[in-house]
């Protein structure tokens, strides 16, 4: 059974705005009886352009109709720019959050209403340029990289849970991992911020103990991180490694590289006496 | 609230005559059974006795009777011994609509470099039994054909297959988990290899599961340790469970003709009633070849969730086939071979009944559910409000 919060209980139990508004200012269709959930939502504006009536029809589990319920609740009296910037997460946190496989749940509630806002002004109906991805519910891949990026999904089982991509036949899940790993480095160099020096040392000495030293000292060797100069790290082998004619190589192959990926690119390591 | 139990394909209460039988293994009588003092022997006797209750229930030797943990684990101690023991062949029969239990395993075997044949079901839950024969090869290592399907009750014809499977000199396992207690089951008038159940299906606790393994059949042991089981399956005995399912076997075998009489009656008046007061709504599968105890009922243009949610304000416990419960995002495997619409599919209801159901039980269902359908068909844009249905593209 669903762990589901008192809030989508009373949601599901006691919908608000279930029907279609009489002659609306916006309407849009979205899902379908093939997928397991459908969500016609409608709106209309009052003289201020604020949404004075909001109502649904939803083809779904206990969670999607909650979600199209808190949906046509939050916006009543936004005006057409608040109301597009309410996310799938703010439906969900309205709800006191839903199970993390019911999260589909509000997206569908955002895309209608989406959808809806787009109607109203006369917007196409589908993205430009906008491909299927997950063929069995229909998916496309700008839905896919939205979830990835306003949700912060790591992993093709969390894009099925926000998305339903992925859940039927299991064929894309090659090409979700792909859009997965492109939205996440289009993301990095934001996330990378600029080190300072004495970062740089922690995360340096970090990496070292973790993933060089080990192997080092099974061949009964070892290394210390001597001074760090601007991207310059200078370092000391001890041990088999002082003598080994390898140590060199063993140094920009193996540390240099390690040292790249884990802490920044740029590191240049050179070798001086202890 | 009162609870009303509809749910007894999925687990069934433990009869109550049942935890007497079990409760002196626990405290008082809690010796080992292979010890050699009397005080555990006195166990191994009481295990033996059981051993018999189990076996008459299918009309078996009490020496065909392995005791596990679960039908899951009979089933796969069942196919991984015809595996082992036939080891240059690598293809395996089975269908669509089998348990997880088999299906999953199948699937991992299949990956493992195995043939697997999923044999196709038509619209009513039926195997095709000349596509069966068909299937048949040289090569294959093992059939493992469900007696009864859990979300259906559609029953196959077992027997026959393994027969048929028999003049090929291919072994032939079934999942008859949803059958045992349900219908009668001869095993001295069939050539079935090996037969799984489980203890919990017909009001005997979880935990306690069986294997048959039919005299002369070649078998190799899934779990490998003591010399419990024969050698057969290794473990300390779980005897408060063998001596419960003992006693359960025991009154299955009594309340045999009772669960096709009254049960079954009750489950015919359940689907009259709703199919005639609820519109669009339709059995789903063979209304002949089925359990008599299950009714797979579908409402179109709801959601199973719904309906199951709406009815748990009430107390009334079901399942349904429908992508929200499954955790798939798909509606029921069972359901999708059969080809069952999608728009039917994900409005699937699983009434089970056992011996305990009464029939106030029945009519405050049959009062209550058109009500609940209207409710959420109200809520559907599939459903216009002159209660037509309209699916758009």
């Amino acid at each position: 059974m669903w762990e589901y919060t008192d809030k989508v209980k009373e949601h599901f139990l006691n919908p608000q705005n279930v029907g279609e508004v009489e002659n609306p200012d916006g309407i849009a269709e979205v899902g379908s009886i093939a997928c397991g959930d459908a969500l016609k939502f409608s709106f209309k504006l009052d003289e201020n352009k604020r949404i004075k009536e909001a109502k649904f029809k939803t083809f779904g589990c206990a969670s999607a109709i909650a979600s199209s319920s808190a949906l046509t609740e939050m916006i009543k009296g936004m005006t057409i720019e608040e109301a597009a910037k309410v996310t799938n997460r703010d439906i969900a946190a309205y709800l006191g959050g839903l199970p993390d496989e019911k999260m589909h749940c509000s997206v569908m509630g955002k895309e209608a209403l989406e959808k809806a806002i787009e109607n109203y002004q006369g917007a196409a109906a589908t993205e430009p340029g906008a491909k299927i991805v997950c063929e069995c519910f229909g998916v496309t891949d700008r839905e896919i990289e939205r979830a990835i990026r306003e949700n912060n999904l790591t992993a093709v089982e969390e894009v099925t849970n926000y998305t339903k991509a992925g859940g039927g036949c299991g064929r894309c899940h090659d090409d979700i991992q792909a859009i997965i790993e492109r939205v996440r480095a289009e993301a990095k160099p934001a996330v990378r911020p600029k080190l300072t020096t004495i970062q740089k040392i922690k995360m340096i000495e970090e990496a070292l103990e973790r993933e060089v030293r080990p192997s080092l000292r099974h061949d009964g060797g070892n290394i210390e991180l001597i001074d760090v100069v601007g991207n310059r790290v200078l370092v000391a082998m001890h041990g088999a490694c002082a003598s080994c004619k390898a140590s060199n190589i063993t140094l920009k192959n193996f540390v240099e590289a390690k040292l790249r990926d884990l802490v920044s690119p740029d590191l240049i390591i050179e070798e001086v006496a202890p | 609230m009162k609870t009303v139990y509809l749910d007894n394909n999925a687990t069934t209460q433990v009869a109550s005559e049942v935890v007497e039988a079990m409760l002196p293994y626990f405290h008082e009588l809690y010796g080992n059974p292979s010890s050699m003092h009397s005080f555990g022997g006195q166990v191994a006797k009481k295990i033996r006795e059981a051993r018999e209750q189990t076996a008459a229930l299918i009309g078996a030797a009490p020496d065909e009777i392995i005791f596990t943990s679960c039908g899951t684990e009979s089933d796969n101690a069942a196919i991984r011994s015809a595996l082992t023991t036939h080891p240059e062949r690598r293809h395996i029969v089975t269908s669509r609509v089998e348990h997880p239990a088999v299906r999953s395993l199948c699937a991992n075997l299949a990956g493992q470099g195995y043939r697997v044949t999923e044999l196709p079901v038509d619209k009513d839950g039926i195997l095709d039994m000349e596509q069966y024969v068909a299937s048949l090869t040289p090569d294959t290592a093992v059939v493992s054909l469900m007696w009864a399907n859990n979300e259906t009750g559609v029953i196959f014809p077992v027997e026959k297959a393994a027969a048929l499977a028999h003049e090929r000199g291919i072994p032939f396992h079934t999942d008859a988990v949803q059958a045992t207690g349900k219908i009668p089951i001869a095993m001295q008038k069939n050539t079935i290899d090996m037969l799984s159940f489980s203890g919990h299906k017909l009001h005997a606790p979880k935990g306690i599961g069986v294997l048959y393994v039919r005299k002369g059949t070649k078998f190799s042991p899934f779990l490998i340790g003591g010399h419990q089981e024969k050698g057969r399956r290794g473990g300390t005995e779980n005897t408060p469970g063998i001596i419960g399912l003992g006693k359960a076997c025991a009154l299955a075998a009594q309340n045999m003709a009772a669960e096709n009489t009254t049960v079954k009656g009750l489950r015919d008046r359940l689907e009259a009633a709703l199919l005639a007061r609820i519109p669009q709504s339709r059995v789903n599968g063979d209304p002949l070849q089925r359990l008599p105890n299950t009714a797979n009922i579908s409402f179109e243009f709801v959601e199973g969730e719904g309906i199951l949610l709406l009815m748990n304000e009430y107390g009334i416990c079901a399942s349904s086939g429908s992508a929200c419960t499954s955790g798939s995002l798909q509606p029921s495997h069972v359901l999708r071979a059969m080809g069952v619409p999608f728009t039917m599919a994900h409005g699937s209801i699983r009434f089970s009944l056992s011996i305990t159901t009464t029939q106030e039980e029945i009519d405050f269902v049959i009062e209550k559910l058109p009500a609940i359908i209207e409710r959420l068909r109200s809520m559907s844009p599939y459903w216009t409000s002159v209660g037509q249905a309209c699916v758009s593209a």
